[in-house]
């Protein structure tokens, strides 16, 4: 049997149509978009174009659009850029314990070195915050609510709008990194009160290395660097013509295929959770089982370590993750299943599984058949009994 | 990523050898790794002072796996002065190497039998005391 990709919440394949369009680009469109004469405007016309496709795919007005280099970048511009714009009269920021490392690791940074005040709300035991605390967390001083859309690790969904209606009763903006849903899930900031949203191009087939941040008119970010006063000043920098094509073509095919797409992917999520749960004993769903991402399975098994069953996969024909285990150097579980109160052992034996467009149903009962035994193999070894 | 582990080490991993606890152990030693808490126990028989059987059980990775399978081969039939000078480096050879970053886990191996061999020596001693005063 040909490898099963797994894996589509790390990164998904580039949709051959994205590809052909992105090359004939590359061979064609030379010029930059700042230039006034004919080369420069033709480049300029197939970024502004992007930036259409980008808008109406979430109901945004095009100059709303900041292109940037991927999901990391416009979080960071977010928290960052919103934080450095209202930092006289406002130091606080509040998020949560599960965010991606991108929005964490930035608003830790921001505590340690820019003198924010952070508030990290904690979830409940299916990854859940609700809009009452995130009111609760808000103060006179807070200048950026930030709550991820769709956890990456565990599928969670957050409730956005409710979360969105409390922030703007409040006067404060919110973000949301919403790289796992902006494709995969209707987001539409006409009726959902987000001012800030991350986008990344990877996510829906389209390229690596470039991505989106949804800024509200109205809504105060500064830049983190400075330059040529591309992106209306708030990122600067010559843009990077080929992959901003991607990017709007991509998220315009996922937007056209999305409900159908999201329909059949949790049909598929659904009898892989069962599967699991029928054929491996005290295996632990995480997060919430309904709320969440169309294509996000995710297990800890005990007396498993992470890596090893990605490894045991791997040899096994099957590309999949896991939240822990020092799969990328990193030794500690990861900080999304702690936050879900689970021990760390059990942490340990995380696996994430996550369907995308090519994934069939035999490749679903493939995986059903190939992973009970390693988890029995791993478990016979352990020295931590199931 | 499993293109990082040697053909050696995968086999180990997807067919250790020696798996389990010894029921009647002369010395029983354990170890763990704080970094990622992985941990492996390893139980050894003597014979004489020989090492007849070593069975190990690890919660880890496929190196801390791996590492701890390979050692209990190495180990079997040693004297216990042979198998206490085992250095992580042995595994490593016998397992044609590890991947950088999983170098620690041949340490947590060799830590946990290292521990079993003193709990037999520790074990041996009772023994050969309680015989000598009664």
């Amino acid at each position: 049997m040909d490898r099963v990709y797994l894996d589509h919440a790390a990164t998904t394949p580039l949709d051959p149509e994205v590809a052909e369009l992105m090359a004939r680009v590359l061979r064609e469109v030379s010029g930059n978009p700042s230039s006034i004469y004919a080369e420069g405007r033709a480049a300029r016309a197939v970024v502004d174009r992007a930036r259409d496709e980008v808008a109406a795919a979430i109901g945004a007005e095009p100059r709303e659009i900041v292109f940037t280099s991927g999901g990391t970048e416009a979080d960071n511009l977010a928290l960052r850029g919103a934080l450095k714009a209202t930092r006289a009269e406002r130091d606080h920021l509040v998020t949560t314990a599960i965010e991606h490392h991108a929005v964490l690791d930035t608003a830790r940074d921001l505590e340690a070195s820019a003198n924010v005040r952070l508030t990290v709300l904690p979830v409940g035991p299916d990854g859940r915050v609700t809009a009452g605390a995130v009111d609760e967390a808000i103060d006179a001083r807070t200048a950026l609510v930030s709550v991820m859309h769709g956890n990456n690790e565990i599928g969670t969904l957050q409730p956005i709008a409710e979360i969105g209606a409390v922030c703007r009763a409040r006067g404060v903006p919110f973000h949301s990194d919403a790289v796992q849903t902006v494709g995969a899930l209707p987001l539409d900031v006409r009726t959902i009160p987000v001012d800030l949203v991350s986008v990344n191009a990877h996510k829906f087939y389209g390229p690596k290395g470039v991505g989106a941040l949804y800024v509200r008119t109205g809504t105060k970010v500064a830049t983190m660097q400075t330059g040529g006063g591309q992106e209306k000043g708030r990122r600067p920098g010559t843009e990077n013509v080929v992959g901003i094509v991607g990017l709007g073509a991509a998220l315009r095919i996922a937007a056209a295929r999305r409900e159908r797409e999201s329909a059949s992917q949790s049909e598929l999520r659904d009898r892989l959770i069962a599967g699991i749960e029928a054929r491996i004993p005290d295996a632990l769903l995480t997060g919430h089982r309904s709320v969440r991402l169309p294509n996000n399975v995710s297990f800890c098994f005990r007396g498993t370590q992470g890596e090893a069953l990605i490894v045991a996969l791997d040899l096994a024909g099957f590309a999949a993750s896991s939240g822990s285990a020092c799969t990328s150097g990193s030794t500690e579980p990861s900080h999304v299943l702690l936050a879900l109160g689970l021990e760390r052992d059990l942490a340990q034996g995380s696996l994430r599984l996550t369907i995308g467009r090519g994934t069939t149903a035999a490749q679903v009962d493939a995986l059903l058949q190939a992973l009970p035994p390693i988890v029995a193999r791993l478990r016979a070894v352990s020295a931590v009994s199931a | 990523m499993s293109d990082d582990y040697s053909p050696a080490a995968i086999d180990h991993f997807t067919a250790p050898r020696n798996v389990g606890t010894l029921q009647l152990a002369d010395g029983t030693g354990a170890d763990a790794n704080p970094s990622c808490g992985d941990r492996t126990t390893i139980t050894v028989r003597l014979v004489g002072d020989r090492i007849a059987e070593a069975r190990f059980r690890t919660f880890g990775c496929t190196a801390a796996i791996a590492a701890a399978s390979v050692l209990t081969e190495l180990v079997t039939g040693a004297t216990l002065e042979v198998a206490g000078r085992i250095e992580p480096h042995d595994l490593l050879r016998a397992l044609g190497g590890l991947p950088p970053r999983k170098e620690a886990c041949a340490l947590m191996a060799v830590g946990a039998l290292r521990s079993a061999l003193i709990d037999a020596r520790v074990g041996a001693s009772g023994r050969s005391s309680r015989s000598a005063s009664s």
